[in-house]
């Protein structure tokens, strides 16, 4: 039965136990973002221990096995603890508001998914105490087996990223599900806005791509904990398997990384040129086409392990095939830009320089795309430049100006301008001096995951920089979370549409209001708020409809605590997976009983 | 300033197209870097730098236009008071034009790239030298099957002769890479990889070689050196390693060979002609003649062959070599050790 | 303009399919990755027991002159498979009692259809009991190891699947049994049984019909 708004139960609005229990997509959104840019601070840290060690040769600050250690967990949690649920952060707050939906598909399903992905990045963060994974993200067999890594590092990988995986699973079922079926009247998929284009794209890469990592892990844990031999070649086991089963996972998964990216900026560039997206068919198929091929290039990580001149060749020509559709996406944004009038606040200026960052980081990838090059290329420094200005200079700059850009809606407030500028400049400056000096030391042959280098190599140099660099980013970082809380202390100032937007969340009220819409709109162009306003339709007013908010749920939080003892069976004893799955399968139970109307 | 012009004309001569170098690689090249990829000094290398240029000259020019076009636009848009925002969807034309420009560069550089991988993986030729080279935790095995020879961790190549590399691991994946000489290829455990190259040029000091796959805690100490003899030098080094170990002349040598003799050492070392027959470290017949010790990180000498025997993982962390020294929970006293070092140096 | 059509209980959707019948149809494209990776296992490693010569073979086999039989029991497994086959035929009658409003229809296929599930899942454990006392472990060689985690996470599946069903049913029991939703639970529960279902006569094919070579 669906309820007046206000006359249900409703939720507590603040305290401790109402974002416990909340299945609010804005706040799980919330929950999201903050967590994840802890976890984006603490593996910043971990890089700066990494580069300070880097800073001269024969560095003394940290020995061989924590920088193993650090190196390791700084990928991990970047990529499945900060980048992801940063995008994550987006799509959650977003995805309904730019659809014209209320909330998403499964409100508990999604507050699950965050509750699994705090406790797996709690977990996996834990293996600190106890001696954490230090294979590399990539973990290649042999080194992850219990012979040449005794310790538990590699199995709380492996039981960290499979429930990691199980919390984006869900939230992908629960996104895709959301976009494809939950749209308001007339917002048809050529309607949609590109980030939300870009969201769906993604989870269709996580819902296709996760179930082969799953596999691999699965088979990484029966070989450490259970006596198989997938892996390990000396019983007939295959360490290139998992090679290619991780592979098969891991370059989707940079496609993952980087689509929120593109979609974020292709959002702010239009409003603040103040003209329409340019090519938007183009920028969506270019989406789905990166997308596609993206499945037909992983052995591009593996030109060096022996394979034959066939593979090599079709993997090399796949993955430069790629550049047509990426090098289309930029010359789209450069087209939007033309003829405009450009507003360069903070959140333009990050996505102006997403587009310089982000091409640097392309064009790189295109040249050890030929696998002659990438002998040379493959684990030097040069790699690591590629997937930091890929990474950093891209997805995570597109992410500080999605940031700037939604927060007056997600908070009702706005971040202060100036320091903003004094973010972007040092973030830029940051970015530029330590990942740009990286090309060079490739190209001197410096190996990436080396605690220590000699003098007498011509590395000493660039390194220093790089670390200076490192430490300009971390400032960049200060300033920004200054920024964050000197907003958080003003009034709630904020107008709806604050930036003159096209799109649907600037219809409600910044910050909107728990059922996000007093009145679901009705779409009749790409970009609503401007056809609206040109043809001069005024929002409907809302009629009193019966508007439903889902009720509060403890299920979620409990079903993912029993699902992160499940996972902490293999690191101990299997009675705990069986207690978890008890716990797992009596909350399901409630869940599934408990009323949602 | 010598070297920059040794190595432009070096570079010219292979590449007659190649008009002079880029900011970056004048920088790669200029300071001293003996790990430099853009130094060319063996055959699979120069064959690498062939679509290498292109692809390199192709991005450095995607890179300015690219940069330049956002600097331009982004000054040249800005918002000033009057400027209206042009309210363009998108141009047909245009777009087909900027889907093109990508698809030519990327059949300009899949051509050479394609023609590469082939040259690369032809057979070897007939006359080629073989040398099987095994990756250990951490450090390298070399074997001439041809010659009935093996050493470790310093590699001795003929110039200007082929030689074809089967590359195998014992433990974990490792990869054999020398950058200035040839890319890199890995060691994979249950598999054989090759990789053919010539060295072109022989010279005293050696090329250095450093495993590009981790391989545990001691990865970055995971080195080695490649010396690059004429053939006349190579083949008398290469019948000094067939030879026998020598038989120790000092005293304090001799009480080392006794105390190596009766330690745990002959479980894992082999020295020529004598009881230590172990074969899952390195090969030590003839060690006193290497230059470094410990894969390629400490030179060789007494104060430094002392200090590994004392205890190794205080050099190489995670050093699968017990500690030796009493104080590290070893068999052996300092003077022993000594014993041992002195010992070793005359392995010549 | 997308179609919004109102569905059974009342919740508007963009296709016309309802939220969860459509989250069912993409986790089972994820699904189909999932086992489609461990079979691809499965088929790597198959024949790594003939050129190693480690048994206990799958297949008979004849290495060096020398004759080993296989382990696999075919007509044992081929009337497990029989039984889970009938089980997704119980499962349709169960979605066509529920969705045609017969509740004992629905209760007593379902019941069937769990009791059958059940019962595969017994032919598997007597299954995985034998080879244990024939010799063949996870760890005893590849066969071992893509064999038992392949088709143990089947059998997890469809221990899934029967507390999944079992749950249905005991709701159904409830005052209003399982609402006015009741055809859309059970064809939701149904796509994932029978999924379950389809995936088994691949690996039965795999596994057991194609001889290793």
């Amino acid at each position: 039965m669906a309820t007046i708004a206000g006359t249900l139960t409703q939720p507590a609005s603040s305290g401790i136990w109402s974002w416990i229990t909340t299945v609010d997509h804005k706040r799980i959104g919330a929950l999201y973002g903050v967590t994840a840019f802890i976890f984006f601070m603490w593996g910043g840290f971990q890089a700066l221990l990494i580069r300070t060690q880097l800073a001269v040769p024969h560095g003394v600050v940290i020995d061989a096995k924590l920088f193993n250690e650090l190196f390791t967990m700084h990928a991990l949690t970047m990529i499945f603890l900060a980048v992801m649920p940063l995008g994550a952060s987006f799509t959650n707050y977003l995805l309904p508001l730019m659809v014209g939906a209320r909330d998403v598909a499964f409100p508990r399903l999604n507050a699950l998914s965050y509750w699994v992905f705090l406790f797996g990045g709690l977990l996996l963060t834990s293996s600190f105490f106890f001696g954490a994974p230090d294979g590399g993200w990539f973990n290649y067999a042999p080194l992850s087996s219990k012979q040449y890594s005794p310790g538990p590092g590699i199995t709380f990988y492996a039981v960290g990223l499979l429930i990691l995986g199980v919390s984006s699973l869900m939230a992908a079922l629960n996104f895709a599900t959301t976009i494809i079926n939950m749209r308001a009247p007339g917002m048809t998929m050529m309607r949609l806005p590109v980030f939300v284009w870009m969201s769906l794209i993604i989870s269709f890469l996580l819902i296709l791509a996760l179930p082969p990592l799953t596999v691999a892990l699965l088979q990484l844990l029966f070989d450490r904990e259970y006596g198989t031999h997938f892996f390990i070649a000396s019983e007939g086991g295959d360490p290139i398997l998992w090679q290619h089963l991780f592979w098969i996972f891991g370059h989707p998964e940079v496609y993952i990384l980087i689509l929120p990216a593109m979609g974020i900026v292709s959002e702010v560039i239009p409003v603040f040129s103040r003209k329409p997206l340019f090519g938007y068919p183009a920028i969506v198929f270019a989406g789905v086409a990166i997308a596609f091929l993206g499945w037909a290039v992983w052995s591009h990580h593996m030109f060096t392990t022996g394979m034959g001149a066939v593979p090599k060749t079709i993997f090399a020509t796949n993955t430069m095939i790629i550049a047509i559709p990426t090098g289309v996406k930029i010359f789209n944004w450069l087209g939007t830009m033309y003829g405009g009038s450009l507003r360069l606040n903070t959140a333009m200026s990050f996505s102006i320089a997403f587009i310089a960052l982000f091409t640097i980081g392309g064009i790189s990838g295109v040249m050890h795309a030929s696998p002659p090059v990438d002998m040379q290329h493959q684990d030097t420094y040069f790699v690591v430049a590629h997937i930091h200005y890929v990474l950093v200079g891209g997805a995570v700059t597109a992410i500080f100006s999605g940031i700037y850009y939604w927060f007056p809606k997600m908070t009702g407030r706005f971040l202060d301008e100036r320091l903003g500028m004094l973010h972007f400049w040092l973030w830029f400056f940051g970015v530029n001096l330590t990942f740009f000096p990286m090309h060079y030391l490739g190209l001197l042959g410096m190996p990436r995951r080396i605690y220590t280098y000699d003098a007498g190599l011509g590395w000493g140099l660039w390194n220093m920089v790089e670390t200076i660099g490192a430490y300009v980013l971390a400032a960049s970082i200060l300033v920004f979370v200054w920024n964050f809380f000197k907003a958080m202390s003003q009034p709630q100032t904020a107008p709806a549409n604050p930036w003159d937007a096209a799109t649907l969340e600037w219809a409600t009220s910044s910050p909107p209001p728990e059922h996000d819409f007093d009145v679901v709109p009705v779409v009749r162009a790409r970009d609503p708020l401007w056809h609206d306003r040109d043809h001069g339709i005024e929002p409907a007013q809302p009629t009193g409809e019966h508007i439903h908010v889902p009720p509060p749920s403890y299920y979620p939080i409990l079903i993912a605590a029993g699902m992160t003892v499940m996972a902490m069976g293999p690191l101990s004893h299997l009675a705990l997976t069986a207690i978890g799955a008890v716990i797992v399968v009596y909350g399901i139970w409630g869940w599934a009983l408990e009323p949602t109307e | 300033m010598t070297r920059i012009r040794s190595v432009r004309s070096s570079l010219s001569r292979r590449f007659a197209l190649l008009l002079g170098l880029s900011l970056l690689l004048a920088l790669t090249v200029s300071c001293d870097a003996p790990m430099s990829t853009a130094v060319i000094k063996g055959s699979d290398n120069a064959a690498i730098w062939g679509p290498y240029n292109l692809i390199m000259w192709l991005a450095g020019i995607v890179f300015v236009v690219i940069m330049a076009i956002t600097a331009i636009f982004t000054l040249m848009f800005r918002e000033r008071p009057g400027r209206e925002a042009q309210q363009i969807h998108g141009n047909t034309r245009l777009e087909v034009i900027w889907t093109m420009i990508p698809v030519a560069i990327v059949v300009a550089i899949t051509v050479p790239t394609i023609s590469t991988i082939q040259a690369q993986s032809a057979p070897p030729p007939a006359d080629a030298m073989k040398v099987i080279a095994i990756g250990h935790q951490w450090w390298f095995e070399f074997q001439y099957p041809d010659l009935g020879i093996s050493t470790a961790n310093e590699l001795h190549l003929p110039v200007d002769k082929p030689v074809h590399f089967e590359l195998r691991s014992a433990d974990v994946i490792h990869s054999f890479w020398v950058p200035q000489i040839a890319g890199k290829v890995d060691m994979v455990p249950g598999h054989t990889n090759f990789l053919t190259f010539t060295a072109t040029e022989a010279r005293p000091e050696p090329y250095l070689g450093q495993c590009a796959e981790l391989c545990g805690f001691s990865h970055a100490n995971m080195r080695f050196r490649v010396f690059v003899d004429a053939q006349s030098d190579f083949d008398s080094w290469s019948k000094s390693v067939a030879a026998k170990a020598v038989t120790p002349v000092s005293p304090l040598a001799k009480q080392g060979q006794e105390i190596f003799n009766r330690s745990a050492c002959i479980g894992c070392h082999t020295v020529n002609g004598t009881a230590a027959q172990g074969k899952t470290a390195p090969d030590l017949s003839h060690v006193g003649a290497r230059t470094t010790i410990a894969a390629g990180i400490l030179v060789n000498n007494e104060a430094n062959l002392t200090r590994w025997i004392h205890n190794s993982a205080d050099v190489k962390p995670g050093s699968l070599m017990p500690p030796m020294a009493k104080s590290a929970g070893g068999a052996l006293s300092d003077e022993e050790i000594k014993a041992v070092a002195a010992y070793l140096l005359e392995l010549k | 303009m997308a179609q919004a059509v109102a569905h059974g209980g009342g919740h508007v959707t963009s296709t016309g399919t309802s939220n969860r019948k459509l989250m069912m149809w993409i986790f089972l494209g994820s699904e189909c990755l999932f086992f489609g990776s461990l079979i691809a296992t499965y088929l790597i490693f198959a024949g790594d027991v003939i050129h190693r010569g480690v048994g206990p073979f799958p297949h008979p086999v004849t290495i060096n002159g020398e004759h080993h039989e296989g382990i696999l029991d075919i007509p044992l497994t081929s009337t497990s498979t029989f039984v889970l086959l009938m089980s997704s035929v119980t499962m349709v009658f169960a979605v066509y009692g529920a969705q045609h409003a017969r509740p004992k229809m629905m209760k007593l296929s379902t019941l069937a259809t769990i009791v059958l599930g059940v019962v595969f899942l017994g032919f598997q454990a007597f299954e995985f009991a034998t080879f244990y006392h024939e010799g063949l472990t996870l760890g005893t060689n590849l066969f071992g190891a893509s064999f038992f985690v392949l088709t143990g996470f089947h059998g997890t599946h469809v221990a899934v699947g029967a507390l999944y069903l079992a749950s249905l049913l005991a709701a159904s029991f409830r005052r209003n049994g399982l609402g006015h939703e009741a055809g859309e639970h059970m064809e939701i529960a149904g796509l994932y049984w029978h999924f379950v279902d389809i995936v088994w006569i691949v690996i039965f094919t795999i596994i057991y019909l194609i001889p290793s070579e």
